[in-house]
Parts: structure tokens; sequence; C-alpha cells
């Protein structure tokens, strides 16, 4: 990959161990999480972190908001190091956390009212944006009116309101049934393309991984470490998923993935 | 796109949209089931209606057997109604009884909301304070009045006093369980979003206890009025709580049920009112419960 791309986001050896607590007596116990991760992701770039449950995808991806402190290493974001939530970063829930009192317009507009955005420009904006991702006809509506899928578009509209350098995606298509995960794939895809957006996107769904991504990062658990990173040939260009995952490249590309991932490391391997 | 719901898509087809269905002609199978909400019968209405006035009825002839002095019954009383509206003695009680009421219940409501908030939001603040709360919220606050009388005598102040502590406590209590309620992923979007402290308040916080917080007023607006009476017997003698205590020593009873009634109405509206607050201030949350 050409050096001379931006760097948006740098990961640089970061670890995180979580203290937990000893039950009925038991001493504390230490659990590494993730173990002197390092990575970078450039600009308009789609990154997938994937792994098993437990590998530490989603404690990376909240260190990275600021939401949990790591032990070592540093996030830069545009060459600033970062340690607390800023609004350069954009979170995307994985459930849609939408505030039930707000309309869809009100939801997008949150980050812009907390950097005290004049009220005509944020609704200039919300407006905007909601056309970007389908919800033109919606603006007004609370969330208990929209469905599932409504519900994380304007999820995703609110995190690129407040033009986030990065956008942290964290698993945001996992509740949604298997069709509306596709269109909203596919809606993402065009999305980014549209607004040329960076985005680290966190998946334990492989075919959503490497339909998305330019680049997946293949985590192993315990601790927390990356096993490869791998690049995915396709153009921005691509097909729907049920053709992409007819052609051989895509197949030889999973099957890669899934070995890495159910490829146990050694201290298992002597457990069994 | 699969995943949008059809916009203004009829949940049911009303009859006379139907060319077919005209009146005598109509196809519907026997069959067909109802869903949905079923309307309000009238059959309801009536029975209510029609219970009313036999409970209306059976009162007065049954009041007319008994001694005047014991129990009264509905002409009489209403006699009574008109004699003291006439006097202007009605009025003059009931505005001197709302005055407490509304000045005690807003100031009481007020401060139970300010430290109901604290109390849900900082541990500190809760475990300073819970044991006294749930202390004082166990005693039968009557028991006080005397100390009231003590503290601040006879006058308005004692009234005041008592309907404030009697709001207070179920305002406080919901106030601050609905800061506990508040869903740990919405303050987590506000921490993501890095918001202050001050923005998590008011635009989180706030709004999400905001129903629970009415539920404490509809509570303590039942209790203020309680507040109200008990102060009228036993402190300052005014308003409606002295209404029934005077004509009680004059062995007037049908004068004596008349400010009891309006007490009933007065606790009917209130509690509607803050009803309807309720609905208006956060109506997403009664559309989420349907």
């Amino acid at each position: 990959m050409a050096e001379d791309r931006k760097v948006k986001l740098a990961v640089q050896n970061v670890s995180k161990t979580f203290r937990v607590r000893g039950t009925m007596g038991e001493s504390d116990s230490l659990l590494p999480v993730l173990r002197n991760l390092s990575f970078d992701v450039y600009e308009n770039e789609i990154v997938s972190l994937i792994g098993e449950s437990g590998c530490g995808k989603t404690t990376l991806l909240r260190i990275v908001q600021g939401l949990i402190r790591l032990d070592a290493g540093t996030i830069r974001v545009d060459g600033n190091a970062v340690g607390v939530p800023g609004r350069d970063r954009g979170f995307v829930f994985q459930q849609s956390s939408l505030l039930p009192w707000r309309t869809a317009r009100q939801n997008v507009e949150f980050g812009l009212e907390l950097s005290g955005v004049p009220k005509r420009e944020r609704g200039e904006k919300s407006r905007e944006l909601l056309k970007l991702v389908g919800l033109a006809h919606a603006t007004e509506q609370y969330p208990h009116e929209l469905s599932g899928g409504m519900q994380q578009r304007v999820n995703l509209a609110r995190a690129m309101a407040i033009d986030p350098a990065i956008l942290l995606m964290d698993e945001p298509f996992s509740a949604l049934d298997a069709q509306t995960r596709e269109v909203l794939q596919r809606e993402l895809l065009r999305i980014q393309a549209e607004a040329n957006k960076t985005i680290l996107f966190v998946t334990h769904d492989l075919d959503e991984a490497i339909y998305l991504s330019n680049r997946v990062i293949v985590l192993g658990a315990k601790p927390g470490r990356i096993k490869k990173i791998i690049e995915i040939p396709f153009g921005r260009n691509r097909p729907e998923l049920p053709q992409m995952r007819g052609e051989p490249e895509f197949q030889r590309i999973r099957a890669e993935m899934w070995d890495l991932i159910r490829n146990t490391p050694a201290s298992a391997a002597v457990a069994a | 796109m699969l995943d949008k719901t059809i916009p203004h898509a009829p949940d049911h087809v009303l009859p006379s949209a139907d060319p077919n269905a005209t009146a005598g002609s109509t196809v519907v199978p026997d069959t067909v089931e109802e869903i949905g909400p079923a309307p309000r019968s009238n059959a309801t209405r009536w029975i209510r209606l029609a219970s009313i006035f036999i409970v209306l009825i059976g009162w007065e002839l049954a009041g007319r057997q008994v001694n005047p002095l014991f129990m009264s019954y509905p002409s009489a009383i209403a006699t009574s109604a008109m004699r003291l509206i006439a006097s202007g003695e009605l009025g003059a009680a009931l505005l001197e009884s709302l005055k407490t009421l509304l000045v005690g219940f807003v100031v009481s409501s007020a401060f139970g909301i300010c430290v109901g908030l604290a109390i849900g939001r900082y541990r500190t603040v809760e475990a300073a304070t819970d044991w006294v709360i749930n202390a004082l919220y166990a005693t039968p606050l009557v028991a006080i009045v005397p100390l009231v009388t003590l503290w601040f005598g006879l006058g308005f102040q004692a009234k005041l006093f008592i309907v404030f502590i009697m709001t207070l406590f179920p305002v406080l209590i919901n106030t601050s369980a609905g800061v506990r309620n508040v869903p740990a992923q919405l303050i987590e979007l506000g921490n993501a979003f890095a918001a202050n402290e001050w923005q998590i308040f008011t635009k989180i916080i706030l709004p999400s206890a905001l129903p629970y917080m009415m539920t404490g007023l509809r509570l303590g607006i039942g209790r203020a009025i309680i507040g109200m009476v008990v102060a009228e017997f036993f402190t300052a003698i005014t308003g409606l709580g002295a209404l029934i205590i005077k004509y009680g020593n004059q062995y007037d009873t049908a004068s004596m049920f008349v400010p009891i009634f309006v007490l009933m109405l007065l606790g009917i509206a209130l509690s509607v009112t803050v009803k309807r607050m309720e609905d208006w201030i956060a109506p997403w949350k009664a559309r989420q419960g349907d």
C-alpha cells in the first residue's frame, strides 16, 4: 500500500489488561485483553477488525474512542495523541442508542448541539445527512416509529454529523435481520464513497468484513493481538454480496480468515 | 430498501372506502375477527351511569330514614352546598386552602426534584442522605404535626410546612429513581460524544427521568391534599378543613359533606391535570406503552 497516503488513525503498541475482581474470597486476577497492537488506518479506507469473541475487538474500538483508558501505547487521530473521548471521532453504536424523546433530525443534531453549532446550521446539516442515509422522508419521526434498520441509519448520520476524522463502528448491523443487513452494508459502501469517510469497523461476520473493507485485521484471542492484516483485492465498485460470494478470490480470503481465527494458539492445544 | 416500513399504509380499510361494501350487501364472513384496541362500548357507559343513579337514589332513600345527625343524603347536601356557595363561605375556604396547597406543592416539588436529581446521580450524596430519607418516608408524617406547631405556631407557615413535607418524599424518591434508571447506553452516548457533565444532565438525564418525575408529582399532589386537610384540622383552623370541623361541631352533617365533596373533586381534578401534563411532556413514554 502506498506510503504517501495520509494516516488518519495510528494505533501504536496498545496494551490493555483488566483486573477481574475475585469472588468469594478469591484474590483478584489479571486478564490481559490486548497485547502490543499497532496498525494504521489511511484516509478514505474501511478497515475491519475481526476475530473470535473475547479477542478484544470491541475493547480496542472503545479505547480508540476514549471510553476505556489504555495501559500502554498511543492512539493518534490526524497525528494528535488522544486519550479521552472527542468529537474528532464519531462512534456508531451496536444498539442504536437514539434518544427516544428526540426526532430523527434532533438525534442527528445531538453532537452539533454539544459543540454549540447554531440552530439553522444544525438543521441544514442534519437534513443533508438524513438525505444521504436515505431517510429524507423520516426526519421528524421518533425512534419508536422507525424500524431497526432506519434507527441504525440515524445512528450513522449522528456520528457523521460532527464531521469526525474517523468513524468507529461497533458491529452496527449485527442486530438486524439478514436482508436489512445486506441493504445497509451496500448503503454504507455508497455513503462512504459519497462522503469520503475513513472507517474502523468491528464485526464478527467474515463476509461483512470482506465485503466492506479495504483491509481486514484478524485478531487472535487471549490476549488480543494482530494475527494478520489482509488486503482485500476488490476495487471500490463492488457487486452485491451474494454475487461476491461466488468469486474464487472471495472464497480464498474467507477460507484464510477462517483458518486464522480457528487456528488456536499452542496453549489451547495443550489443554486439548 | 427493504428495511423501510411503507409510510401511510392503511392498517384497515374503512367500509365506505370499498365500493362493494354498501349497506346491506356486506360480504364480510362471520369468521373475521376484530383486532386492535377495543372501542369503548356504549354499554360500559350506560352501566356506569345507571350505577351512579342507583347509588344516589339508594342513599337518598336510606339517608332519610337515619337520624340527620349521623348521616345526610344527597338532596340535603345539595341544599347546603347552595347555601354555602351563596354566602361565599365555601369560595373563601376553597381559596384559602388552594393557596396553601399550591404554594406548598410547587416549592416542595422544586426542592424535591433538585435533591432527587443529586441523589440519583451522585453516589456520595445518596450514601449521605438515603437513611434519613428512608426513615422520614416511613414515618407517618401526621405524627410530627404537634412538633410543627411548636416550631411554626398555628399560622400559615405551619400549614405550608406540613404540605411541603408531605409532598417532598414521593417527588424526591421518584426523581432519584428516574435518574438511576437512565439507560446506561444513553449515558455512554453522552460520554462518547464528549458531552460535559452539564450537557449530560440537561440533554440526557433530565429528559429521560421526566416521566418518573411526573409520577412523583402525581403521587405528591395526593399527599399534599392530605397534608393540607390535616394542617387545617390541627393548626390554622382555616379553609376547607376548618369548614368540616365547624359544621361537625354544629352537628350540621349535611353541610359537613359539602367541603368533603369539594376535596374529592379537587383531588380528581389535580391528578387528572398532572396526568395530562405527563402525556404532554413525555409523549414517547405513553406511545411506547401502547
